[in-house]
């Protein structure tokens, strides 16, 4: 594996090379075939490179990172000697979850934990094994399996390990190196990459130290509240949420824990690694070491192996992007280095050259690799929610070492709207009663329906004291509820009852825990969804108060365990104590029948172009649908893998050998409780996997250890993982899925491929899907993976663990030393303005919780109705403003921008200065849209409540009902103006500006005033198409080759050009170009007829066109190009020299018609005589025969001696008796 | 007025090889008097097209375009009033306004020595004037007013007959009070590809669902009609509906009356006069 690394550092293979050898089991073609022959032969251990390369790092950077959590890394070492065996004894040795920050936590108090407790419950990589890798303990520890070391590489396969320890010789009275057994080992050797974090509670039960394990949960007669990395027994493996505690409690702990912290931590930091030996150093005078890209050693291999690496991100190598990500920001966030006393080179025999020395010698190495692999993930980092970007573009190492980077990174900040808030408020209330199911007529008997109605009610007497009782220390859902609940179950006899307690039990959960996160155990009375809008102003800052008291300061690392949070755990433990088997199956069928039905609910499908702007408000209706599914989804299937694999699971190790073989055969027998595998393919199919996968990892995630092994989830295992694999972020796969769909479905799949239960081979042995991964997809084209329906609030509810990311970098910038788990909260205190006529907080929550009252008691329909009415309205309302106000205000534009125009005379100035002078005149009008739509709602909403609500409905419902819907519709549209109601106008009036400009544009004169026909027009006119293709047989007969036997007559020209006179007259089908064509050509006919070139059809002796025609006909075409075209007419082109030369053409040449044309322009304005002059002045340059060109001077001359302004009368004269021949008699 | 396809093969085996110019599309009046000028000239037009598509690249090789020049240089020495240009296109069969822009081009190289820009030479055509050698622009504007299937002119008639088909088509909607967002109400709505018309409320004609509706100035035969289903009027069913019906005005006032029929006339769907007063009909129905 080294091999690989070896020779991709050396430049012997390219990264593409490496990259593409990993990915993909047979080699492209495009490989060089030197590259190739030096990877094939090490082909066998191909699939073990992306393993090592993440040990390797994370083995790296081990100096970096003493302080901070070590970034767990599910790699197969050990395991993959035994494959196929995955819950072998090797099984404990992968550590699962590790601590948070197990190097600080170990107390002086612990020192008396017995070693062989802490090595046996562990049964991982740990200190133990640690230990005995100094040769110090081992044969105590025990831990000399084959390869155990595979993890971490030791001995001769991770050369770099023993430059770090192994050079120094033992000694024996550094308590820092050698603490006194029992306590933990500090430093390095700590930061075992194991498989998970464990978050550092902030609780009482650590003073015990009790050892870490992975899926943990409190006892049974436990502190309720303790977390989840506290020991625990019970088979259900599960901790209990770290709950809420009251502020005071927490600062209580926080403070003891410092205390602690700073009696004890003989860590082995060394703030100045120059000094070269281990200073011991108090955590609280922890300081941070400057990193400078100057001084980064070995730039090269750090990029190369940074290139690498984020390559295998990319391309889906890596189990999980965002563990990875937590990794390069701890490195980026990394405070000082331990010293490497490396002195002693050639410590290990068969060390390669280039990985002997460690990748990372000092801060500024790791700060390097970190923003070199950040660089190559921006795509990532720019999706992240706004906090987490704001932290990262603030962060000053980012600036220092890619100040590209960090102004991308800001421009994304800057542009971003993702803001994410995981604390949303619960709602607890009660399942209404419901008519149509929990009547006497679905009963048996009486009695049956007596009992149920019984049950129901101890059932909310119960979810009701839990309310109150399970934030106290000393409460035990077991202990305070379990008879109750039991000799409930027990009056449940009939089949029926079951049922129909499953059914209240599934939707009390529903209503509970379908908020996101269902933290904490407050009630505000919200319901998550349209409700939660009244009153959101006031009540939002509420919550997110809330969420910074009381959110958990750690979800538990990067990949924490499936935990049931807030209300949740009510029902895990409902369904614990209750231990009835009637109640699980009832529960199974029933949840298993509701995520059936909505995994296959049609969703709303976007519309690809819809109206922009105001699609905005249907569309995050849509989104919240989408997200209410999937939220449900997540959890309906979260307790149906609880409870479906709940007899499976237990607290002793998984069984091998023989036994597991039985046990697999046994259990491959038993169908599934749901066939999710027919789902996951179908979802797939119909490119509905952002639905699908998403609840399918929370089923999953419950599995016990002999679940993988089954053929039936094996093969659930494989798609999914190939569908991983083929969710490479950077292609933009067009119209497949969405970005942000794509990241949710990585980050449920990456945390579902961390959990302990997955055997951690599955990800690395399976022979890689070489090729695309590709479903024949049924679905249509646009199925719900193109369509955005994931946004960050999604991600980040579904996969708290993202925004570890966020607290990581924040515990940097409050540099907080870490050991705390706590980064500091400023909480900015905000006072309450007067806002006007606005209820206070208090009463608007009371508003919100009356109309949740008020529904409650309501047939759903009801509740249905008004909010279908306020989504509408407020749509409506929106879309009203735009074309009544907004369109007032763009004419507005116009007609300021006209002025502009004017007072600005040609230049016009700076569009886009124009625009900013427009819009903060015109953007304060804006502010009237929030009174004209909060107007709109009040004046729409009522009525059509009323008539969708039934006749009967009484009164007061009706009115309050109206009232709501009122109210909803105002919040709404409300919401979406105050927003957008600037970046509308802005648009709106930027295209409006745009356009007058482009019409002020190129040819003010082409545009001129155009006329349109007169009234009485009644478009009978010839098409002008028909004319131009008359015009143009006309010309082509005149310019030839003809039959001797082709003409037009002189009516028909006659007629042409009355023809076209209509047709110019009436514009209806007249279009710019077509009037173009139709001057041009009629300047041609002119120019023909001036030379006498239209043959004309008649009596053999007369081809020629009489004068006085020829003059009528000229005079006809005057009188268009003066009254009736309306473009420019090209009419310089009569002198062209091609026109005149027609004239040359002709015997005899007969020059009168040119010279009257000439007069007839200058008389009717339409051409001036200098203008005819300059071109009869041009004419003279171009080439003649010798008698053309005097008698073309003759001509100019004549015309030149001509009055300036003749007499009418005298041209009268002259058009009816026609001079013939006086022109030639001069010539 | 309907066409048969039986008819409309006969015409097209005609003008095989038929020059495009006056005189053949007045020998194919002779031969099919029934037929309107129009019609005949726009499946003229049509066939040509075709024509020119298949043999264009021989007439562009480097030799061939050569040899022409020589050609017409050797024939203007003799005469320059003769019609060389013109005939040099009629015998190596390729369309005279074509021609006049190849030889155009070339005689630019050689007089100026850069090659000329597209705009100049587009120019040139539009206006023969601006050709600095007299004798070319005569014969280039010879071949342009002699060709009826290409050149400035006929583009000009295209676009002149595809707008007035428009206005036709919206006075016939507004006649028949159908309520229709036109090409700029949607471009302004921000779609990129829009069909001439979309009708807020669907009709029905005879059993089929009438959308949209899009006029094209050219004739329908069967090939173009694949062409502009393919090129466009997927991309519309794509946007506005499941099913719709383009249809183009056919002369025939009456909507109804277009598509029904052209969606009978087997196998070519919608072959519809006219070119020039008339349009092309196509009716997609899904």
């Amino acid at each position: 594996m080294a091999a690989v690394l070896e020779s991709l550092l050396r430049e012997e293979v390219s990264v593409a090379a490496v990259v593409r050898w990993i990915a993909r089991s047979t080699r492209g073609s495009e490989d060089n075939p030197g590259e190739a022959a030096a990877l094939s032969s090490l082909r066998p251990l191909r699939k073990e490179f992306v393993p090592f390369l993440l040990n390797f790092l994370r083995e790296q950077s081990s100096r970096v990172l003493p302080q901070g959590p070590p970034t767990p890394a599910k790699a197969p070492g050990a395991s993959a000697a035994l494959p196929g065996r995955p819950g072998g004894p090797s099984r404990g040795s992968r550590g699962a979850r590790s601590q948070l920050f197990p190097p600080t936590e170990a107390p002086s108090t612990a020192a008396e934990a017995p070693l062989a407790r802490r090595g046996g419950r562990r049964r991982g990589p740990g200190p133990a094994r640690e230990r005995g890798g100094r040769g110090l303990e081992e044969g105590v520890s025990g831990e000399n399996l084959p390869g155990a070391g595979g993890r971490r590489l030791r001995g001769s396969g991770s050369p770099s390990r023993p430059s770090l320890t192994l050079s120094d010789p033992p000694n024996l009275s550094n308590l820092e190196e050698f603490p006194p057994v029992g306590s933990v080992p500090p430093g390095p050797t700590g930061t075992k990459p194991s498989r998970r974090i464990n978050p550092t509670p902030v609780s009482e039960e650590r003073s015990l130290s009790k050892p870490k394990t992975c899926f943990t949960s409190p006892p049974i007669n436990c502190v309720p509240n303790s977390q989840p990395s506290a020991l625990d027994t019970s088979p259900w493996g599960l901790g209990l949420p770290p709950g809420c505690r009251s502020l005071q409690e927490e600062r209580e702990m926080l403070r003891k824990e410092r205390s602690k912290q700073l009696q004890q931590s003989p860590t082995p930091t060394c703030p100045t690694p120059e000094l070269g030996s281990p200073l011991p150093s108090r955590a609280g005078s922890l300081t941070d070491e400057p990193a400078d890209p100057a001084r980064v050693s070995s730039r090269q291999r750090l990029e190369l192996v940074a290139l690498v690496y984020s390559s295998c991100i990319a391309e889906n190598l890596v189990p999980n992007l965002f563990l990875e990500l937590f990794f390069v920001f701890q490195l980026l966030t990394a405070r000082r280095m331990v010293t490497a006393k490396n002195s002693d080179p050639e410590l290990s025999p068969g060390v390669l050259d280039s990985l002997e020395s460690p990748l990372f010698q000092s801060i500024h190495d790791c700060v390097f690799f970190a923003v070199q692999v950040l660089e190559c993930h921006f795509q990532v980092l720019s999706n992240l929610d706004k906090g987490t970007l704001k932290l990262l573009a603030e962060n000053e190492r980012l600036l220092c070492f890619s100040p590209a980077l960090q102004g991308r990174l800001r421009a994304a900040y800057e542009g971003s709207v993702a803001k994410v808030s995981l604390a949303m408020p619960p709602s607890a209330q009660a399942v209404s009663f419901q008519p149509e199911t929990d009547n006497r007529a679905n009963f048996s008997s009486d009695r049956a329906f007596h009992t149920f109605k019984k049950q129901r009610d101890v059932f909310y007497e119960v979810l009701r004291e839990w309310e109150d009782h399970h934030e106290e220390p000393g409460w035990d859902f077991e202990k305070g509820l379990g008879s109750r609940i039991r000799a409930m179950m027990g009056q449940l006899s009939a089949a029926c009852s079951h049922s129909h307690f499953v059914r209240l039990f599934q939707k009390q959960l529903l209503q509970m825990c379908q908020s996101p996160g269902g933290a904490g155990g407050t009630v505000l009375g919200e319901a998550p969804d349209v409700l939660s809008m009244l009153g959101a102003d006031k009540l939002g800052r509420l919550w997110r108060l809330q969420e910074r008291l009381m959110a958990p300061q750690s979800s538990g690392g990067p990949c924490p365990p499936p935990t049931f949070p807030g209300c949740q755990g009510f029902f895990r433990d409902f369904i614990l104590s209750a231990s009835s088997f009637q109640f699980n199956q009832h529960l199974m069928d029933s949840l298993s029948l509701k995520i059936r039905e909505l995994n296959g609910l049609a969703l709303p499908q976007h519309e690809p172009s819809d109206e922009d702007g105001e699609s905005d408000v249907d569309w995050q209706g849509e989104r919240r649908q989408f997200a209410v599914v999937l939220l449900s989804l997540r959890l309906l299937a979260k307790f149906l893998g609880f409870v479906a694999f709940l007899p499976y699971r237990g607290p002793e190790p998984p069984p091998t050998g023989e036994l597991q073989d039985s046990i697999l055969a046994l259990r491959s027998q038993v169908p599934p409780v749901l066939d999710v595998r027919t789902l996951l393919q179908r979802g797939l199919q119909a490119r509905r996997a952002v639905l699908t996968v998403p609840w399918l990892v929370e089923f999953l995630s419950f599995a016990d250890h002999v679940v993988p092994l089954l053929d039936y989830y094996r093969d659930i295992f494989i798609l999914l993982l190939r569908l991983h694999r083929s969710l490479v972020l950077s292609q933009e796969s067009e119209a497949k899925m969405c970005f942000l769909n794509k990241l949710l479905l990585l980050a449920v799949l990456g945390w579902l491929f961390q959990i302990p239960t997955v055997p951690e081979d599955l990800f690395f042995l399976e022979e890689g899907p070489s090729d695309a991964f590709e479903v024949d997809t049924v679905a249509p084209e646009h199925g719900l993976d193109a369509a955005p329906v994931v946004d960050q609030q999604l991600l980040y509810t579904c996969c708290p663990y993202i925004g570890e990311l966020r607290k990581l970098l924040a515990l940097w910038v409050s540099g907080s030393t870490g050991r705390s788990g706590g980064f500091m909260r400023k909480i900015t205190p905000t006072t309450t303005t007067g806002l006007g006529a606005q209820p206070s907080g208090t009463s608007q929550g009371l508003q919100a919780r009356l109309a949740h009252a008020f529904f409650h008691n309501q047939p759903p329909s009801l509740r249905r109705t008004v909010e279908f009415v306020a989504e509408r309205i407020g749509s409506n309302c929106v879309k009203h403003i735009k074309a009544t106000l907004v369109a007032d205000l763009v004419r507005q534009a116009e007609s300021l921008l006209q002025e502009q125009l004017v007072t600005q005379g040609e230049e016009g100035g700076d569009p886009a200065q124009l625009l900013e002078i427009l819009c903060s005149q015109l953007c304060p009008h804006g502010a009237q849209a929030l009174a004209l739509g909060r107007e709109f709602c009040q004046r729409k909403s009522p009525g059509a409540v009323r008539a969708l609500l039934p006749e009967e409905t009484p009164a007061a419902v009706l009115s309050s009902a109206e009232n709501i819907a009122v109210g909803l519709a105002t919040e709404k549209a409300c919401a979406w103006l105050s927003a957008n109601i600037t970046a509308l106008i802005r648009r709106e009036v930027k295209a409006a500006v745009s356009r007058t400009l482009r019409a002020q544009g190129p040819e003010p004169a082409a545009r001129g005033e155009r006329r349109g026909c007169s009234r009485a027009c009644e478009h009978h006119a010839p098409l002008p198409s028909h004319l131009i293709s008359e015009i143009k047989d006309v010309l082509s007969l005149a310019v030839g080759p003809r039959d001797p036997d082709e003409g037009v007559s002189p009516e028909h020209l006659e007629q042409l050009l009355g023809q076209l006179g209509q047709t110019l007259r009436c514009r209806q089908f007249l279009c710019p170009p077509a009037e173009q064509h139709l001057a041009k050509c009629s300047v041609d006919l002119a120019s023909l007829l001036v030379a006498d070139q239209i043959p004309i059809l008649g009596p053999p002796a007369q081809y020629r066109l009489e004068r006085g025609q020829a003059r009528r006909l000229l005079h006809m075409l005057l009188s268009l190009w003066k009254e009736d075209f309306q473009g420019p007419v090209p009419l310089q082109l009569l002198l062209s020299p091609r026109n005149v030369g027609l004239l040359a053409d002709t015997r005899p040449r007969e020059w009168d018609l040119l010279l009257f044309l000439l007069r007839e322009l200058v008389e009717k304005g339409l051409m001036g005589r200098m203008e005819i002059e300059a071109c009869l002045g041009s004419l003279h340059q171009a080439q003649w025969p010798g008698d053309f060109a005097e008698e073309l001077a003759t001509l100019s001359n004549l015309f030149l001696a001509e009055p300036h302004l003749p007499e009418p009368q005298l041209r009268t004269c002259e058009l009816v008796q026609p001079n013939r021949g006086t022109v030639l008699a001069q010539s | 007025m309907i066409l048969t396809k039986a008819q409309y093969e006969e015409i097209a085996q005609c003008l095989v090889s038929v020059p495009p110019t006056r005189q053949s599309l007045r020998k194919l009046k002779q031969r099919f008097p029934s037929q309107s000028q129009a019609t005949l000239l726009s499946i003229f037009s049509q066939e040509y097209q075709k024509h020119i598509k298949r043999t264009h690249g021989k007439h562009h090789t480097s030799e061939a375009i050569e040899s022409y020049y020589q050609r017409y240089l050797n024939g203007v020495v003799k005469n320059g009033a003769a019609p060389v240009l013109l005939d040099l296109a009629n015998e190596v069969d390729y369309a005279p306004s074509l021609m006049a822009r190849l030889i155009l081009e070339r005689f630019l190289q050689e007089h100026e020595e850069t090659a000329p820009s597209k705009s100049v030479i587009n120019s040139m055509l539009r206006d023969p004037s601006q050709i600095p050698d007299g004798v070319l622009a005569n014969q280039v504007y010879q071949c342009i007013v002699n060709d009826c299937c290409y050149g400035p002119l006929v583009d000009c008639i295209k676009h002149a007959i595809g707008h007035e088909h428009e206005v036709l088509l919206r006075d016939l909607l507004l006649e028949k009070n159908l309520s229709f967002l036109d090409e700029d109400q949607l471009r302004a709505k921000g779609y990129d590809k829009t069909p001439d018309f979309i009708l807020q409320v669907p009709v029905a004609v005879e059993g089929h669902i009438i959308h949209w509706i899009e006029s094209k100035a050219s004739f329908g035969d069967e090939c173009s009609h694949h062409a502009y289903l393919h090129d466009q009027f997927w991309s519309y069913w794509n946007r506005d509906g499941i099913s719709q019906c383009c249809s183009g005005w056919c002369g025939t006032p009456g909507l109804s009356d277009s598509s029904a029929s052209a969606s009978q006339s087997a196998g070519i769907t919608g072959v519809r006069k006219h070119f020039l007063p008339g349009i092309l009909m196509k009716c997609v129905c899904k």
